[in-house]
């Protein structure tokens, strides 16, 4: 239960909130520490507020605001993933009564590890994207008029798809996997925005693609429509950085804040590659 | 076709819509976002949408029914022909959605299963648990993913548009955007542009909507010279989860369920919801609207609790407002299967399981109908001509506003469901419109001229510098931005007083001028999100304005604007002969009411005094002639009878001279 228990101790005034800073990618990460003043049914969000308004640190140093990601507040837009008091996860629904029970002393935030640093607690989430196109996450249909009703499915189906189609990309099962290794690379001082681009994707199409979009790859397999693309979709789950790269830790299912049965869906996607190379080699 | 490039600000349900159905029609698109694109706000939507369907269609339902709630919930400001469009459009966008696999539950069958929502007597509404707009979301950036893929869009994810270029002619060619993380300043020439931005919750500070609905881009197209329609109609959704950073939404789905609002008939009562007995709990929905119980339209429902907790002195809590909704008499598989996602949320954020303890909410700001103003072309058949360039487009010539930030299908109150189907139907919709438009121009977007470019880059530029360098300032964005938030959130939700809302007119004045005078905690040019909301929050502003004056000069009560000074009373005689005057006079005095104010409120800005000047527009109510909204009024019965006879006396008079053309 992440709910605060009815009996709650005696809150203090205020309480310390350390952060681990880094103004630009790339360069040297500094921690630096905050004294936020103790409000009923704050989240970690608020305290990031708080830090904003006030931009001072402990010892009354003035500092630019702590940048950081959120959006919907209600863990469903994904945004604002990071480690908390060392465990990551949605810093929307992290209660401080709660992480106070846990370390009344302080709480501890830092980005995510996995990804790019752009500043402070902001990160650079394109590899995932970038992911979810190397498994064409989508069903190819014809076109955007109007042609009926799509096929009649049963109930079960929909439940298996459902949880799958509720992944976020907020990246925590990606900052939990022991195979998932950052992947950071600098421009060059004569080096356009496009040549740039152009090289980390060709960096991240190389890296593990990780638990997300394996899942992906599989709800789509299993939709009437977007199982039409099944074979390219295992072919890259085939290929470098696929679903072989996967280590088998399952820390991906235990941290997914949507409690998404990714380790399920690599098993599957383990069988499906398997039976399709087999294919392959009769059909040569 | 030449090669046409067309820009979409904001990547939610409208955007992305519209994105992927110029991508099929060969459109190339820069589609701009303050966010990855699936994290958009309509992420949050979580009931469902709405669609006549087979089943109800054999009860009874049609798509007419369909536009006949919409505007009757709507309290008739809403134009009807966007309107018809859209409900005749929505079973064949569900029929897509469902294509693009949007995972819909389902029937035993295999159908698509329906629930029952506010402001209708039809279970017309699709869903899929109960995170629709998450799932719809979803399917339509997986579509625009794909489109990318194939060259046809690129995405500009954190990037803050700025505003619109306009040519010497007032044309729009382009916009202006920062980019969120690098600070840079460029121009995005295009041949159209669709803003699909979104509501402006953040004007109260706290609402149900992310951190992004500042309103911001509709206030820089406002600004620039686009109209904005029915501002002072804000949507006050009545269950929300309060909180300290946020008011999270619970979805009207729980009441579509079955949920039940009530308190307990003893005020405070110190026991546990549970152990209170049947007959001392207050279903004071149920009691008072009979007919549609706890489903009654958003703004009645909002009022009510209010009302109980107010004036009635019933909240549950002493130290805060709220009331039971409760679900607890469902089984804990079918709401899981129905429910599950708000059910979690719930759970999460205040450690009750809402299976086994009834939920405590609050009405909390939800969604903003009114919008930048935008025009249509009616077909023969009283909806929208289809290809007809001026469809959806704002006053500024090529400048396109769909979704959230337009004034169009909602009028004075949207019913539940209908947002997603509105957003998704405008952006497939106006596709084809800004194709004949772009194709119609003689300068395309290639060919704009550099000096109008630097000219607007120039503007956007010293903007920013002049925010870094803190002008001499010394205020706060975030305490400006939390002042603001407060006293919005006083005087313009649910009831609204002229004297608070002239105090409040000048109170913003004041909070105006403090805003330009910010100073940054952060002057740096490296993801400087400080600037960033400083800006955002001075564009508060002349949209704050323009709620505040719409309200104070709107002397009615219309949807979800409420005075309590000009509420037209119920019939107090039982007597039938004084009753039936009664009814009469109540009904003369509606018709001379909407003779004033059955006209959409529309805002000018003037930037040399620093305001918004107000005008009115008629409305196109050719389908369905107003009438009085009863729901719950006493006396309804006797009202409708008077007028009932007086609409079949109009209608005869004015089928006479079409008669008589016809022979």
């Amino acid at each position: 239960m992440i709910a605060p228990s009815t009996t709650q101790k005696k809150r203090p005034k205020s309480f310390r909130v350390r952060v681990l800073r880094q103004d630009t990618p790339g360069t040297e990460s500094y921690w630096e520490l905050f004294d936020v003043d103790y409000e009923r049914e704050m989240n970690v969000i608020s305290v990031l507020q708080r830090i904003a308004a006030k931009a001072e640190t402990v010892d009354g140093k003035k500092v630019s605001p702590v940048a950081w990601d959120c959006g919907c507040l209600e863990e469903v837009c994904g945004s604002c993933s990071m480690v908390i008091n060392g465990r990551v996860r949605q810093s929307c629904s992290a209660l401080v009564d709660n992480l106070l029970n846990d370390n009344p002393d302080e709480i501890v935030l830092e980005p995510m590890s996995k990804f790019p640093v752009i500043r402070d607690l902001v990160i650079d989430r394109q590899r995932l994207f970038r992911a979810l196109e190397r498994v064409q996450a989508w069903v190819p249909v014809d076109s955007y008029y109007d042609m009926g009703p799509g096929e009649r499915q049963l109930r079960e189906a929909q439940e298996q798809n459902y949880p799958l189609s509720q992944c976020m990309s907020c990246g925590c099962c990606l900052e939990a996997c022991p195979q998932y290794t950052k992947v950071e690379l600098q421009q060059q001082a004569n080096e356009t925005a496009e040549v740039f681009q152009a090289r980390k994707t060709a960096a991240y199409d190389s890296s593990f693609l990780g638990a997300h979009a394996i899942s992906q790859a599989m709800l789509h397999n299993h939709h009437p429509t977007g199982k039409s693309l099944e074979s390219e979709r295992l072919d890259t789950l085939m290929g470098p950085g696929g679903v072989a790269s996967c280590g088998n830790a399952q820390n991906c299912v235990s941290v997914c804040p949507k409690e998404i049965p990714l380790t399920t869906s690599i098993a599957r996607a383990g069988r499906a590659t398997t039976i399709h190379a087999v294919k392959k080699w009769f059909e040569k | 076709m030449a090669d046409q490039k067309v820009v979409v600000v904001g990547g939610g349900l409208a955007g992305l819509s519209v994105t992927m159905k110029l991508a099929e029609l060969g459109v190339k698109v820069d589609l701009l976002s303050l966010t990855p694109v699936k994290r958009s706000h309509s992420v949050c939507a979580q009931g469902g949408i709405n669609s006549c369907n087979d089943q109800a269609r054999q009860l009874g339902d049609s798509e007419w029914n369909h536009l006949d709630d919409t505007v009757y919930g709507g309290d008739f400001l809403n134009h009807q022909p966007p309107v018809k469009e859209m409900a005749y459009w929505a079973p064949k966008v569900i029929d897509l959605m469902d294509r693009l696999g949007v995972p819909f539950n389902r029937t035993g069958e295999g159908f698509i299963d329906r629930r029952r929502f506010g402001g209708t007597l039809f279970k017309r509404t699709a869903f899929a648990g109960a995170t629709t707009g998450q799932q719809l979301l979803y399917a339509l950036d997986e579509q625009v993913r794909r489109s990318e893929s194939e060259g046809m869009v690129k995405k500009f994810e954190f990037w803050d548009f700025l505003g619109p270029i306009k040519d010497e002619t007032g044309r729009c060619r382009g916009v202006i955007a920062q980019d969120m993380v690098s600070m840079e300043i460029r121009a995005f020439p295009a041949d159209a542009v669709v803003v699909a931005t979104g509501g402006n919750g953040l004007l109260y500070g706290k609402s149900t909507m992310s951190v992004f609905c500042t309103g911001s881009a509709a206030s820089r197209c406002f600004q620039a010279g686009a109209n904005y329609g029915n501002g002072e109609f804000i949507q006050v959704h009545p269950t929300a989860i309060p909180g300290a950073d946020k008011l999270r939404l619970m979805s009207e789905s729980a009441r579509g369920e079955g949920g039940r609002v009530w308190v307990p008939r003893k005020p405070q009562d110190p026991r546990s919801p549970n152990q209170i007995p049947e007959g001392e709990r207050y279903y004071f929905l149920e009691e008072r609207y009979p007919k549609y119980g706890n489903l009654v339209p958003r703004d009645i429902a909002t009022r009510e609790i209010f009302d109980i907790c107010v004036n009635e002195g019933l909240s549950i809590d002493e130290d805060r407002m709220c009331v039971y909704l409760d679900l607890t008499h469902i089984s804990k598989a079918e709401l899981d299967r129905k429910l599950g996602g708000i059910l979690e949320i719930y759970e999460k954020f205040q450690g009750v399981d809402p299976r086994f303890e009834p939920m405590k909410i609050f009405p909390a700001v939800h969604y903003s109908m009114g919008g930048l103003w935008s025009d249509y072309v009616k077909s023969g058949d009283g909806g929208l001509l289809p290809g007809a360039p001026r469809n959806q487009m704002t006053s500024i010539e090529g400048l396109y506003a769909i979704g959230e930030c337009d004034y169009h299908y909602h009028g004075a109150n949207r019913l539940g469901a209908n947002s997603l189907l509105s957003c998704i139907f405008s952006g497939l919709f106006i596709g084809p419109s800004i194709v004949s438009y772009a194709s119609n121009q003689k300068g395309g977007y290639k060919q704009l001229a550099s000096s109008t470019i630097e000219a607007a880059l120039a503007v956007h530029t010293s903007r920013h510098k002049a925010l870094l360098s803190g002008n001499g300032g010394n205020e706060n964005p975030y305490l400006i931005h939390q002042e603001l938030g407060d006293l919005m959130t006083r005087v313009a939700t649910v009831v609204r007083r002229n004297d608070q809302l002239e105090q409040a007119m000048s109170k913003v004045d004041d909070l105006h001028q403090r805003a330009m005078r910010v100073s940054l905690s952060d002057t740096g040019n490296w993801t400087n999100q400080n600037v960033i909301f400083a800006k955002a929050v001075q564009d508060m502003f002349p949209m704050a304005k323009t709620m505040l004056k719409g309200a104070l000069l709107r002397d009615e009560c219309r949807g979800a604007h409420y005075k309590p000074d000009f509420e037209k009373p119920s019939l107090t005689s039982e007597e039938p002969v004084e009753r039936r005057r009664q009814a009469e006079l109540w009904c003369d005095e509606f018709e001379a009411n909407n003779d004033r104010f059955l006209k959409s409120t529309i805002g000018t800005w003037n930037a040399e005094t620093n305001q918004p000047d107000i005008t009115y527009e008629d409305i196109d109510s050719s389908l369905i002639p107003p009438r009085p909204r009863l729901y719950g009024l006493v006396g309804a019965e006797t009202i409708e009878e008077v007028w009932n006879e007086r609409a079949a006396a109009k209608k005869a008079l004015a089928k006479e001279p079409a008669l008589a053309g016809a022979n």
